[in-house]
């Protein structure tokens, strides 16, 4: 369960979102470039600090402007895929998978396991050795989800998932990504400036403008044009 | 009629082809020539025979001792810093950033100077340590100063060039992922950027290897204690020229390979990218 107030003076505006995700729930903010959506990921992530406001998951607080707490990255136990699938590349698939779960100091068997559960949960086993920087756009993004699938977080937030992938991975992401939300039944954030992935994949829209919340609801009610967006 | 005009553009062609390549060859001429005289002033044996010379070997050992020791150095101190420096805003960052690059501008004998009016036996710091029974100046540890001193630059541009340069999702998703900030310096930040440290390292080597007028005002031209292979090719000149040519042809064979050390790092590097 997500709960995030978060203000912030941007430069043009300022930001001022409200984020609620329940468990096993995908929420899609949507809105135009430079909305602030991207600047809401970083901070729950830890990324940046909101200049006022409270984050909460599962119960615990990683950010509290009134009480002082801020949680550093590091601890705040959030996958966070970027833009444009950062993998690792000069690493292999397996090490960029098993990354997360060597750098909590996991036991080596207990990190051989799971990185081999992952690759073979978004059929990749094949490319185990290949390092990260040779594959595909498509290929990238699935290792760059498991990767941040393999630490058990208690969130997952996706930024721009779909863009610079053909039609036939964005269908995949997207199945891969609603299976393991629902598998694992945490909350998931996806960032995304498209309608039709709202409707693909979201279980609730927030249209964000200029830093605002404009609009939210289920996707097939959205509005035709609350904030200007290019709905491919 | 008609033809007259293609005609002319013909000719301009032809000038413009021939004034380039006159100017490419002038060019490569007035650098390489020199550098192939070396070689024609000297027979193999006379090289070979020289080679033996104890007073190329000792100069030849001190430079490759204190170039890699410089080299050491340099990586290992200027690797953090130029880290520390890329990733932190702190008051009068300008000004180091403008001291990092003050030895490429300034004459290699004032930084000798420089170095000797601060550290010689009556220099400003100097005459403290020297009431321990400590000297620097005139010592092998001088020479490896001025080498710092000089070259330095080289490699603690490229650091910081390549850690700006570098996406900052790499290290942020490595945050994410829960790695210590020491953990995503090992296994992202230093590999991600390892062809241009690299290149940067041999770069210093070099610069180190070949500097002279620092060394000679700070650390002067002490045979086996401070004499390295450009000091050797000075003295040389009033005394065996034959050394000081063995010495000056060896430098010139390092310098190449050096040259293609770097070649080969860029072309990886940009392969990789």
């Amino acid at each position: 369960m997500l709960d995030a107030t978060i203000h912030k003076k941007l430069r043009d505006f300022s930001l001022d979102a409200t984020i609620h995700a329940g468990p096993g729930e995908i929420v899609v903010l949507m809105g135009e470039n430079g909305a602030g959506k991207s600047t809401i990921l970083n901070s729950i992530s830890g990324l940046i600090s909101p200049d006022t406001g409270s984050i909460g998951l599962d119960g615990s607080v990683l950010f509290d402007s009134g009480t002082g707490v801020d949680v550093p990255v590091e601890h705040r136990r959030i996958g966070y895929v970027f833009q444009n699938s950062v993998v690792f590349p000069h690493l292999t698939v397996r090490d960029n998978i098993a990354f997360g779960l060597r750098a909590m100091h996991k036991p080596s068997a207990f990190v051989k396991e799971r990185t081999g559960h992952w690759m073979h949960a978004i059929d990749i086993e094949e490319l185990a050795d290949v390092r990260a920087g040779n594959l595909s756009g498509g290929q990238k993004q699935r290792v760059a989800l498991a990767r941040a699938l393999a630490t058990e977080p208690a969130l997952l937030m996706l930024d721009e998932p779909f863009t610079a992938l053909d039609a036939d991975n964005i269908r995949l992401v997207k199945e891969l990504a609603r299976t393991f939300v629902t598998e694992m039944a945490i909350p998931c954030l996806i960032v995304t400036h498209r309608i039709i992935d709202c409707r693909d994949v979201g279980d609730r829209v927030c249209v964000i403008c200029q830093g605002k919340k404009e609009w939210e609801g289920k996707p097939e009610n959205i509005p035709g044009c609350t904030c200007r967006s290019d709905g491919q | 009629m008609n033809s007259s005009p293609i005609f002319s553009d013909k000719i301009k062609r032809t000038i413009t082809c021939i004034g380039a390549a006159v100017l490419v060859a002038s060019v490569t001429l007035y650098l390489a020539l020199p550098v192939v005289a070396l070689f024609f002033r000297t027979t193999p044996e006379l090289f070979f025979s020289s080679l033996s010379n104890p007073d190329v070997i000792s100069a030849l050992f001190l430079s490759l001792f204190t170039a890699t020791v410089s080299l050491g150095v340099v990586i290992l101190v200027g690797t953090p810093f130029a880290y520390v420096h890329c990733r932190n805003n702190y008051p009068g960052k300008v000004i180091v950033d403008t001291l990092i690059d003050l030895p490429l501008v300034l004459p290699p004998a004032v930084a000798g100077l420089a170095l000797l009016v601060l550290w010689g036996r009556v220099g400003i710091l100097g005459q403290y340590l020297s009431l321990f029974g400590i000297s620097i100046a005139f010592t092998t540890l001088a020479v490896i100063m001025a080498q710092i001193f000089v070259a330095s630059p080289f490699y603690v541009r490229q650091a910081k060039s390549l850690f700006e340069q570098l996406d900052p999702a790499y290290e942020q998703t490595a945050r994410t992922l829960g790695a210590s900030p020491l953990r995503i310096f090992a296994l992202i930040t230093l590999p991600l950027t390892a062809n241009g440290l690299i290149s940067g390292a041999v770069m210093t080597f070099g610069r180190a290897l070949g500097e002279f007028g620092a060394t000679i005002m700070f650390a002067g031209n002490l045979p086996g204690v401070t004499q390295t292979m450009p000091l050797a090719v000075y003295v040389g000149m009033e005394g065996n020229f034959t050394v000081g040519l063995t010495i000056s042809i060896l430098l010139v064979i390092i310098s190449f390979a050096i040259m293609i050390a770097v070649r080969l790092l860029a072309h990886r590097e940009a392969s990789h990218a």
